[in-house]
Parts: structure tokens; C-alpha cells; sequence
């Protein structure tokens, strides 16, 4: 008999605390599934975020920091400079990322450290129960913005990914999705790239991941997936950004 | 083999704390704690190490996580602005029980203040500094000679219990030249053995053991306040095995003099002056803030009858808490302090002490 399908090494098997249809789920299942396949568990050191992916480290079985809210990039920072040997990669929220670690994100990016960094985009704080995030669609209803995003006042989405994409220690920016079984192979593929990247010494890469997060979106897990389809990728384009 | 050279407290510093094996310094400008800044930048390729200028304080305390967590020596260094910036990653840092050492120059405050020699930063150093229930091991040099000393130290303290160790310097020790003997330049064997010696807790990738987490979130119940109740039992450890002063002559004297760091130069001069008068002063200067030496306090209440106590700093009363904390209204306390620009000097404790 042909075995199909199967945990990976690197993931552990205990329950998942993440709710029905949640992004995060997925992504971490890749990544391990990548860092079975890149043969890297004994070397890779994953840094978490603080967000709904906070105890991410409980999934993965290998090493792992935590990192104070948007902290994460100076965390890996500190590791990869002394641990050049080590693959180290951060996995980040909106609200982690692109509010609170701004700063982090755009200075290690431009210092182009040779880092991985997958970045989970579900336009809103999950953690906190559904705030605006940065990348809040215009119009998009959260408990801060009850009557929808305005532009006049909160701004618009913003595009982090496209932002530091043009610094020039920028290796590799892509964005991908979750909304269909073919395009969480090409998620799996592209943070595979990232990954690989690091391992050949090219520089600091990022992956954006449209992802679902229903709970906060009010929707059933079908309908945010076919929602990040028919409206998301609308305001954020999927493909190679560098 | 050993040599003297001339050399600010800045500089004294970090070049202690490459001979203690210091391998990671991340930093972000601020006065009067450049020289420090500037001498990394310089010494640290040269003996191997990481320099990063980071983006913030934020950033720089949470690169000294990242390298910690290796297992690396790691520090950082800034002035009291910067400390306050620095109080998220340090209670990080506390709760992952990692070792790190801070240096805070300390400045003029509140809020921007001015960049004159100051001692405020004390209640923030030794009673916490950010959230959560923990200490930091606080180191106070007064000489040139001692904040390269204290560096050694201070790492060791660091690793022994993994935990966060603040060095309380002032803008004064930063940028004062004094003679300073140190191990000759090139790190002796022995600092870099230090900085290969791999923690079995460290981050090196999961190799031929079961991976390490570093973190500080506790979310069963339960789970958070047995590693609190850890926590506490170390911190009593520290407390009773490294409390560590300097006494002159406690064992006359009627006035004692409380004082660190810089003050204390005054204080020591003060005591010094009056003796030649036979007067029967004498000096504590407490060298670790944290934990605090009160127990001498008490056994010199204990001892000598009608003793009186005069705590000198450069600010408006914070070590003198601690003080009147060990002696629990046993004794009388005075204070003179100032703070702002202007340090108390010798014929003003002296004219103070005249007036008691
Ligand atoms: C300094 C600080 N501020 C605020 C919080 C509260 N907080 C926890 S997670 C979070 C935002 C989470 O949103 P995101 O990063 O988008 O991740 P998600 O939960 O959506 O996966 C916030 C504001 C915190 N933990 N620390
Ligand atoms: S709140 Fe949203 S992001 Fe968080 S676990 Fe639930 S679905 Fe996922």
C-alpha cells in the first residue's frame, strides 16, 4: 500500500486550538511540510509572533523563540547574526507585522538580513477579537471600525508587502492565498522558495498569505475562502512582487 | 598580562565586557553613552562579534533576546530615555529567563530632561522597570576601573541565573577618564571560551536532542504562577548570596553616609574630610542596587546604639526608600540630594551634616 498522506515530522500531533477554518492551521502544516522536504528540522529555528499564531512553537517540533508583539524580525535578527549556520524564519500577523512592528519589518528587510519571513494577512486582529488591522479592507466591518474602513479616517490598506519590496536588500517578495486547494499548493511552493533562499545565503524574503480568518469575518469557512477569491486579491494582487 | 591605560567609563565598558566574552552588542545613539556605542562598532569585528546599530531601543533590546536565546553573551547599552524604550524587551527577557546585560548612562529627567550626570533611573532599575513580577540583578560602578571590573561579573550573573542584569552607570562615569588596568588587548583564552560555551536551554536547532522553546507565556492554568513562584525562589537566592557593598569605617562610626556610583566619590571624600576631624562618620555604598545590602543596615542599627543614617544622591529621594525600608524606623535618615544638573558636593554635605 502507497502512503498518500501523513503527518509531517516537524509538526506535532496534539489538538489544534485554532478555530474551524482558520488560515493559520494551513500555513504552519506548510511550513513544516517545507522543512521536512528542505531536510532542515536539526537547523531551523522558527520565531513566533504575538496573535492567534502565538503558540505556534506547540505545533512545530523543532527549535523556537517567542517575540513581544511586532518584535519578531529584531528576535531573528539576533539569532541569524549569531546562528548564521541556523535557518531562521519569523511567522507574523498583520497587526504584528505591519502596525506594532512596522519598524522592525522595513529596517531588517532593509538591512536585507538573510531571513524568511511568512506573513499572515487576514485583515484583521484575530487575537484581540477582531479589531481593525492595518490591512482592513475600505468599507470592512471590525469591532473598532463598526460602521466600516473610511479612507478620510483610517487610511487604506496597507500594502507592506509592496512597500518594502522596494528596498533594495530586498531578495524576494511574493503574495499568495488560501482560497482553493491549487493555490495552497503554490502558497507551499512559494514559501518553500523563501525558505530555499535563506539556505542559499540570498538575502531577506517574504511571503504574504491571504488567509482566512471566518470567526472575525462572520462567515462560514467556504464563504472566507471564496470571500479572500472575490474580493481580497482584489486590493492585494497575488504573484512575485520582487 | 596585565596593563593600564587611560580610558572613559564608556569605553571601560565595553571593553570589559569583550573580555568577558560579549560577542552581541545592538544599539541606538543616545548621549552621554556614545563612546560606548562607538567602541563596539569598532572592537566588535575586530574580535569577531556582531555589531548592529538597530533602528530603536525597542529593536536593539529584542536583537540581545534573539542573540541570548543562542546562548550568546549579548548586551546593550543606552541612557535613560532609551532604558524606557528598552522596559518591554527587558521583562521579556525576565520571563524567558535569559541572560543579558543593560548599561544605562543615566541622564537628566523626567521625559527628555537634559544630558547632565543623574541617578533617577533608580526606582526603574531595581523595583521592576516593566511589567510583571520580576528583578533585575542592578550593578553600580563608581570608578573607571570598576565598570570594566563589573562586566565580568555581570555576564557571570547574568548566565548563573539566567536572568537580566542592569549596569547603573551615570553620564559622569561614562565620559570620565581614569586610569584602568585590563588584560592586555586580544581576548584571553579564557573570554573566548565563554563565548563558545553552548547553554543546553540555547536556540541551535534541534540536532540529536528534543527542540528548545524560548519563551515566557504561560497559558494552563496553573502554569504561570508555579514559574512565578520559581521565579521568587530565585530572586531569594540572589538576594541572599550576591548582595554585595563597600563599608569604611563601620566599626565607630555614629553617621553613616548611603551612597553609590558616582555620589559615593563625593560621599567617600566627605568621610574622608571629616575624619581628619575625628568625626565618627563612616560610608555604605551599596554596589549591587538590587538586591539592596540592607542586612549591614540592620546589623549596624542592631550593633550601635544612637547611629543616624544620611543617604546622598543625585535625585530627589529613590535609594533612600530602600534605605528606610531595611531599617524600619530604627534609626534616623536623612537625605540630600539633587538631580537636574547639579550634583551635591563636598562643602554642601558637609555644611548639611554640620546643620543636622
Ligand atoms: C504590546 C502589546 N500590545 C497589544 C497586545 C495585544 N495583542 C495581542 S495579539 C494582537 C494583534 C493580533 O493581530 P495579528 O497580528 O493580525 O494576528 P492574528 O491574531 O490576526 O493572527 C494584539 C493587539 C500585546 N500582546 N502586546
Ligand atoms: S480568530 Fe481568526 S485568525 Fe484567530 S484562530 Fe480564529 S479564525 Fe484563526
Amino acid at each position: 500500500m502507497k502512503l498518500l498522506f501523513k503527518r509531517p515530522r516537524s509538526l506535532r500531533e496534539i489538538p489544534t486550538h485554532y478555530c474551524p477554518g482558520c488560515g493559520h492551521g494551513i500555513v504552519q502544516r506548510l511550513v513544516a511540510e517545507v522543512v521536512d522536504e528542505l531536510d532542515i528540522r536539526e537547523r531551523v529555528i522558527g520565531v513566533a509572533p504575538v496573535g492567534c499564531a502565538v503558540i505556534a512553537y506547540d505545533y512545530w517540533d523543532f527549535d523556537c523563540s517567542e517575540a513581544a508583539h511586532g518584535r519578531a524580525l529584531a528576535v531573528a535578527t539576533g539569532i541569524k547574526r549569531m546562528r548564521p549556520e541556523n535557518i531562521v524564519f519569523t511567522y507574523q500577523g498583520d497587526g504584528d507585522l505591519a502596525a506594532i512592528g512596522t519598524a522592525e519589518t522595513i529596517h531588517a528587510a532593509n538591512r536585507g538580513e538573510n531571513l524568511t519571513v511568512i506573513f499572515i494577512n487576514n485583515a484583521v486582529y484575530g487575537m484581540t477579537g477582531g479589531q481593525m488591522a492595518p490591512t482592513t479592507l475600505l468599507n470592512q466591518k471590525t469591532t473598532t471600525t463598526p460602521y466600516g474602513r473610511r479612507a478620510d479616517r483610517e487610511g487604506y490598506p496597507l500594502k507592506i508587502s509592496e512597500l518594502i519590496a522596494q528596498l533594495p536588500a530586498v531578495r524576494y517578495v511574493e503574495r499568495v492565498a488560501l482560497y482553493s486547494p491549487q493555490a495552497v499548493f503554490i502558497a507551499k511552493k512559494t514559501i518553500k522558495q523563501a525558505f530555499q533562499n535563506q539556505i542559499e545565503n540570498r538575502g531577506f524574503s517574504l511571503v504574504e498569505v491571504l488567509s482566512p480568518c471566518p470567526t472575525y469575518w462572520g462567515m462560514s469557512p467556504k464563504e472566507a475562502m471564496d470571500w479572500i477569491r472575490d474580493v481580497m486579491i482584489k486590493e492585494f494582487p497575488l504573484g512575485r512582487i520582487r | 598580562m596585565k596593563k593600564r591605560i587611560l580610558l572613559s567609563g564608556n569605553e571601560a565598558i565595553a571593553e570589559g565586557a569583550l573580555q568577558a566574552g560579549c560577542c552581541f552588542y545592538a544599539g541606538y545613539p543616545i548621549t552621554p553613552q556614545n563612546e560606548l556605542t562607538a567602541y563596539m562598532a569598532k572592537r566588535m569585528p575586530e574580535v569577531g562579534g556582531v555589531f548592529i546599530q538597530a533602528e530603536s531601543e525597542l529593536s536593539a533590546i529584542n536583537m540581545v533576546f534573539g542573540a541570548s536565546s543562542t546562548g550568546a553573551r549579548a548586551m546593550t547599552s543606552s541612557s535613560s530615555p532609551g532604558i524606557s524604550l528598552k522596559q518591554e524587551g527587558i521583562s521579556y527577557i525576565a520571563g524567558a529567563e535569559l541572560p543579558a546585560v543593560i548599561v544605562n548612562i543615566m541622564r537628566g529627567g523626567p521625559g527628555l530632561g537634559n544630558i547632565a550626570p543623574s541617578q533617577s533611573d533608580y526606582f526603574q532599575a531595581t523595583k521592576g522597570g516593566g511589567h510583571g513580577d520580576y528583578h533585575c540583578i542592578v550593578l553600580a560602578p563608581s570608578t573607571v576601573q570598576e565598570a570594566f571590573d563589573f562586566m565580568g561579573v555581570a555576564f557571570d550573573l547574568a548566565d548563573r541565573y539566567r536572568n537580566p542584569v542592569i549596569i547603573l552607570g551615570d553620564g559622569m562615569l561614562g565620559q570620565m577618564l581614569e586610569s584602568c588596568s585590563i588584560a592586555a588587548y586580544g581576548l584571553s583564552n579564557s573570554s573566548k571560551k565563554r563565548r563558545k560555551d553552548i547553554k543546553k536551554w540555547a536556540l541551535t536547532g534541534c540536532k540529536q536532542r528534543s527542540p528548545n522553546v524560548i519563551k515566557s507565556f504561560y497559558l494552563k492554568e496553573g502554569d504561570l504562577e508555579r514559574f512565578n513562584l520559581k521565579l521568587q525562589k530565585k530572586y531569594k537566592t540572589i538576594q541572599e548570596t550576591e548582595t554585595r557593598y563597600e563599608g569604611l569605617y563601620l566599626e565607630d562610626a555614629r553617621l553613616i553616609l548611603v551612597s553609590y556610583g558616582t555620589m559615593a566619590r563625593v560621599a567617600k571624600a566627605v568621610v574622608s574630610e571629616l575624619r581628619k576631624k575625628n568625626k565618627k562618620v563612616g560610608l555604605v555604598r551599596p554596589i549591587t542596587l538590587w538586591p539592596f545590602p540592607r542586612r549591614i543596615l540592620q546589623d549596624l542599627t542592631a550593633t550601635h546604639k544612637r547611629i543616624s543614617f544620611l543617604v546622598v544622591e543625585m535625585s530627589y529621594g529613590q535609594m533612600l526608600e530602600d534605605v528606610r525600608l531595611a531599617l524600619e524606623g530604627k534609626a534616623k535618615v536623612d537625605f540630600l540630594g539633587r538631580a537636574g544638573g547639579g550634583i551635591p558636593t563636598e562643602k554642601e554635605i558637609i555644611r548639611f551634616i554640620k546643620n543636622l
